[in-house]
């Protein structure tokens, strides 16, 4: 696999950083090479968060970059900030019930879903982030969505039950929307 | 080997905790507060000593207080930090009190900002505080080094009875990567200057005052000598593409693996471009620059997340054999595509 | 022959650096006499400061550190803390311990940590040749006091006995004098309870000591020892603050 840089951005309290660090640890677990880098510092406390992730079968030179392959975005001014940025015939993915228009780029594979609705729908509004990993993975392949299951409750080490339970039927739920609608 | 994901911050802790430190003493600041967070968690479990310090003053003082019992101690701070620290530094460096001081680093002067940066090379390479000293800093850029970085310290600090600084962009502490766990080693050093009451010995005094000018220089002579023996034995430098390389980058940190993706970008394109990576930022791996340019480096192109400062010593050790230019930010660390775009134009100016 | 006074083990056979009159010496001796009594000398760490006391550890036959101005409590922490079996002391004066190491004498004290301070207030600067202190006393002529300390540029004198006594970490806070041998015993008293309440764990302890500068007040020993008697104890009274039982 070529190394794929995928950028997750948005408001902080969306899960941004633990959506980069569920994909991370799920690429990991699948042999591959890893790296997560939060923004952090007084862009995060002004309310907008992002991580950068790099999954790599060699080992990572650089775990920075301006132009991530892929973008995967919550909010419309992580849009606004990264939308130019993507590499060429990149991909993003848009939360489309906070991002109230359409990419300008017509290079890019773009993939909507509607992720706080699904949530509500869910009855678990905390799992938005899920939704949208699980409708990601499913469709890039980045990691393997039955890869990433599998080391579900490795990467949620620590938590209740419940809590994994819950993450788990969100995921799934993305999962299931992208295969009817991408 | 199984690879475990962990924050460059939590990686250093673990990896002093592996080595054997035994006692944290610190004052909270954003971008390096982890390692703190992590030894009090830690320490409660397995008998260690972690302590809230009042000030930054106060925590490196205590840290001469406990390295003089002989343990292994560590602090960790960030560049406003570690200015309010210097006073207790110059003191320990005096008395040679082995410990491991960490900088978890950001921009400055002044509160400048909490994003990372590399401005306190000048203050980390030159001593930092007053009088005639050097600690050894080290450079780390993965989170891996930043576990064995931290062993690595304790032992170099034993050895030499030195303190060592570990100095990290902001970003290296924050950031998550897979890492193999070190076994835990049993620190093998005596000791015999240490006070820990003199039963059955004669008394041990650890003091820094040398009122009579006599023992005053002979004591910076000694410590002269000390620095020599470092500076002979020590020197470490990571190099990539060098030997046949007409133009190479210099970066230490995180930036290098930024400077030696540009590196493998640029010789796609038919650039003869290499990298050196000092490690050792005190003392600097000179030699290693002096090789490149007898090979055949033309031009040496100075990446930091500064405004130059390690340009000075690429053009000490070089004393005027080859040319050195600059290419920093502050705050931010640039992207591979960028030092593309500025190792090109130079190509092209200089027709490499 | 029955010896009724000899050097303490703790004291090495050394004539002292301090001035005629100065009392640093007699608190050495009374430092050296306690440990020797309670059995410690191999047990114990002292830390000098800044000041006249500077050189304290050329006198003591035990473990002595030097610190930087002010810092003693920290590093009496750093030991005290990884060897909590040892005794650990601290030697300090007024500027020392009042002034620039303020933060460090109010946090030991505020953590209650199990430490033992000798405070030498002399209400002046000794070894910089006679500057005003925190404890200079309102009218005090120092160098840089030259018409007298006044409170509208300088302040007021800090009492730092009784400051300290208000923090629930201080286990026994005491001001004695050695202005004459009735004092000097009961400042030997003081001491040994001090040592006591680390031994027990109780937490921060500290002897304030009234003590005198001959040289920089600008009198005769003798009148230096009056002048602790009239103008200094009338403001830093002597007494215990705090005894936690």
């Amino acid at each position: 696999m070529e190394e794929k840089q995928v950028l997750f951005a948005g408001f902080g309290g969306q899960g941004v950083l633990s959506m980069g660090q569920f994909l991370t640890h799920a690429a990991l677990s699948a042999g591959k090479h890893v790296s997560w880098v939060p923004s952090y510092g007084a862009e995060m406390r002004g309310g907008t968060a992002n991580c950068l992730v790099t999954i790599s079968d060699e080992e990572i030179s650089s775990p920075i970059t301006e132009n991530p392959l892929m973008a995967v975005i919550l909010n419309r001014p992580s849009l606004d900030k990264f939308e130019n940025k993507i590499k060429p015939n990149g991909t993003l993915v848009i939360n489309s019930s906070l991002v109230d228009r359409e990419p300008r780029r017509d290079d890019l594979d773009v993939l909507k879903l509607p992720v706080n609705e699904l949530a509500d729908r869910l009855g678990n509004p905390r799992g938005a982030n899920m939704i949208l990993l699980g409708a990601y993975l499913e469709k890039t392949k980045v990691v393997e969505v039955e890869k990433a299951l599998e080391y579900f409750d490795v990467i949620f080490k620590g938590k209740s039950e419940e809590v994994i339970r819950k993450n788990k039927e969100a995921f799934l739920a993305g999962v299931e929307y992208a295969r009817q609608h991408w | 080997m199984e690879k475990v994901l962990m924050k460059g911050n939590e990686a250093l802790a673990e990896g002093a905790i592996r080595a054997g430190c035994r006692a944290y003493f610190g004052y909270p600041i954003t971008p390096s507060s982890e390692i703190a967070e992590y030894m009090a968690r830690k320490y409660p479990k397995i008998g260690g000593v972690f302590l809230q310090a009042e000030s930054e003053l106060a925590a490196i003082n205590m840290v001469y207080g406990a390295a003089s019992t002989g343990a292994r101690v560590m602090t960790a701070s960030s560049g406003p930090g570690i200015s309010l620290k210097q006073e207790g530094i110059s003191f320990i460096a005096e008395a040679e009190l082995p410990c491991v001081i960490v900088n978890i680093s950001r921009g400055g002067p002044g509160l400048g900002g909490i994003q990372p940066a590399q401005s306190d090379y000048f203050q980390a390479t030159r001593g930092g505080g007053h009088g005639d000293y050097h600690t050894m800093v080290l450079a780390p850029a993965s989170v891996q080094d930043m576990m064995d970085f931290a062993m690595e310290g304790f032992e170099l600090a034993d050895k030499y009875r030195i303190p060592v600084m570990i100095m990290a962009e902001g970003t290296l502490g924050q950031m998550m990567e897979p890492i193999i766990l070190r076994d835990p080693v049993t620190p093998g050093y005596e000791k015999p200057w240490a006070t820990t009451g003199c039963k059955g010995r004669k008394p041990n005094v650890i003091t820094t005052l040398h009122l009579p000018p006599e023992e005053l220089e002979q004591r910076n002579r000694y410590l002269k000598s000390k620095y020599d023996l470092i500076k002979a034995r020590e020197k470490r430098a990571e190099t990539f593409m060098t030997e046949d390389a007409k133009l190479v980058l210099v970066a230490f940190g995180l930036m290098s693996r930024v400077a030696k993706r540009a590196v493998m970008e640029v010789r796609k394109r038919g650039i003869k471009a290499g990298l050196i990576r000092p490690i050792t930022l005190w003392p600097f791996p000179d030699e290693h620059i002096v090789e490149a340019a007898e090979n055949g480096a033309k031009l040496f192109l100075s990446l930091e997340i500064n405004m130059g400062q390690m340009v000075e010593d690429i053009k000490l050790a070089l004393n005027g054999r080859s040319r050195v230019e600059f290419y920093g930010r502050i705050g931010i660390i640039p992207n591979p595509e960028e030092i593309v775009g500025v190792v090109m134009q130079i190509a092209e100016r200089e027709g490499l | 022959m029955k010896v009724v006074a000899k050097r303490p083990e703790s004291l090495y056979d050394k004539k002292f650096h301090y001035c005629p009159g100065c009392t640093h010496g007699i608190i050495h001796r009374v430092i050296a006499e306690c440990i020797d009594e309670m059995g410690l000398r191999e047990k114990t760490i002292g830390v000098c400061p800044v000041g006249c006391g500077v050189l304290a550890y050329e006198y003591f036959n035990f473990d002595m550190l030097e610190a930087a101005h002010g810092r003693a409590p920290a590093i009496a922490t750093g030991i005290k803390r990884m060897l909590p079996e040892n005794f650990v002391f601290t030697y300090q004066g007024d500027g020392d311990l009042a002034s620039i190491g303020m933060a460090e004498i109010v946090h030991a004290s505020a953590r209650g940590e199990n430490i033992t301070v000798i405070f030498i207030n002399n209400t002046i600067y000794g070894m910089t040749g006679g500057q005003m202190a925190p404890t200079t006393l309102i009218g005090q002529v120092t160098t840089t006091s030259p018409y007298g300390r006044k409170p509208e540029l300088a302040g007021y004198p800090v009492r730092m006995a009784e400051l300290l006594a208000t923090n629930e970490g201080s286990a026994y806070i005491c001001r004695t004098s050695v202005h004459n041998p009735a004092n000097v015993n009961k400042t030997k008293k003081a001491i040994k309870k001090a040592i006591q309440t680390q031994l027990e764990g109780k937490g921060f302890s500290m002897v304030e000591i009234l003590s005198t500068c001959p040289t920089n007040w600008g009198m005769s020993p003798l009148k230096a020892l009056e002048r602790v008697e009239k103008e200094m104890i009338p403001y830093f009274p002597l007494g215990e603050f705090k005894v936690k039982e």
